[in-house]
């Protein structure tokens, strides 16, 4: 068992973390102090297989728990050391190919100057986004979730011990490239950010309603694309907004760096929230 | 499979309220899950045959209660009732719509013995 928070073995597996374990499981953990951003995490999500004798007569348990409450209990405790530290810590999500990963990239080109970034990458596989974040020059971890179809919060947190984020800095999470579990999952971020590329549907607000709904903001990348394309823009934004009223949509080409600084403003603006009330001291 | 992590979590606060309440075995589960909460029924049922296979869980029965959302609609001053988030109100086909829960997903009671 995992000596951090008690996890137990699966399939999720986090950069340069590995153990064994008596039962047959492993984990990975290697603790490289001199290579912050090339850690791995393996998780697993065992059964604590409590068999108890004995009988006893049918009774009635109330339990009135969210199902979600230990991610939830997670996400608060990730959301209390961003607000503590000032960090704003903003969770990506999309379907795969929309773009994350290049418009990650490029805002890292953008924005490095002036905010410290990190980045905490979900994939089923591979870490080859971290490989590709890291080259474009911010500390990145890459989670990968075995069968898992999104992050959560508990991979969230010990990805961020890794990463050891600054005071007043920025978190990126690019989660899997999926559209429908990530949006019941609080990663304890500032903010959802849903990516739509005019290469797919104008109706995917209404497809996945629940994603559009959790996010703060919807970006729609490859604009440079519109002319080759048959995408309703003005009907995608009026969907998005019959489904989230509230939503901010910003459109930009990640590619050509057309519309980026809206995407920049949001998020310096959400930077300056997130950093309000934070003493220089400590 | 989405709600074979949800079934995860379920089992984990089974467990929990085991070591608690001192039961070691669950019979029957019901879960209330709201009409926008994500949760595919079906894939409920399949996940939580398969997740608690092995466990004091093990051939528990799940019970499914639906939740109704609470939904305003500003148009007819009223409330009404829609099945998905994007639907107008069924009475005037407006879309300007307060909606106000749907998305639980609790564990209400449990059978045991």
């Amino acid at each position: 068992m995992c000596t951090v928070c008690g996890c137990g073995e699966g399939e999720t597996t986090i950069e340069g973390h590995e153990h064994q374990h008596d039962d047959g499981h492993s984990h990975s953990h290697v603790h490289d102090h001199h290579e912050h951003g090339d850690h791995s995490h393996d998780y697993g999500q065992g059964a604590a297989h409590a068999h108890a004798p004995g009988l006893s007569q049918s009774r009635m348990v109330q339990i009135e728990q969210d199902i979600l409450s230990k991610n939830n209990q997670y996400a608060d405790a990730n959301r209390r050391y961003f607000s503590e530290h000032g960090i704003l810590c903003l969770n990506l999500v999309s379907s795969p190919g929309s773009g994350k990963t290049t418009l990650l990239s490029e805002t890292i080109k953008g924005m490095s100057d002036q905010h410290s970034v990190a980045v905490i990458e979900g994939d089923q596989q591979t870490a080859l986004d971290a490989d590709r974040i890291r080259k474009s020059g911010a500390r990145a971890v890459q989670i990968n979730t075995g069968k898992g179809c999104h992050l959560d919060a508990h991979m969230v947190a010990h990805a961020m011990a890794d990463l050891q984020l600054l005071r007043g800095s920025m978190l990126f999470i690019e989660n899997v490239g999926n559209l429908v579990c990530p949006a019941a999952f609080d990663l304890g971020e500032v903010a959802k950010v849903v990516i739509l590329s005019v290469t797919e549907g104008a109706d995917k607000p209404l497809k996945y309603p629940d994603m559009f709904h959790a996010a703060s903001l919807m970006i729609l990348n490859k604009t440079d694309l519109l002319p080759y394309v048959d995408f309703d823009v003005a009907a995608c934004c009026d969907y998005a907004r019959r489904i989230n009223p509230g939503i901010k949509i910003v459109q930009l080409s990640a590619t050509t760096g057309e519309g980026m600084q809206q995407w920049y403003d949001w998020i310096n603006a959400q930077c300056k929230i997130a950093q309000t009330g934070l003493s220089e001291a400590g | 499979m989405h709600e074979m992590s949800l079934c995860e979590g379920v089992l984990q606060v089974i467990e929990d309220s085991a070591a608690a309440q001192k039961f070691s075995q669950v019979k029957t589960v019901w879960l209330e899950l709201g009409r926008f909460a994500c949760v595919e029924p079906e894939a409920m049922r399949f996940s939580f045959d398969v997740v608690m296979k092995g466990t004091l869980a093990d051939g528990a029965k799940l019970e499914l209660i639906d939740l109704p959302a609470n939904v305003w609609c500003l148009s007819c001053s009223k409330h009404i009732d829609i099945e998905q988030r994007y639907d107008a109100c069924p009475s005037c086909g407006d879309y300007q719509l307060q909606i106000s829960g749907g998305e639980e997903m609790r564990i209400k009671q449990l059978e045991v013995e």
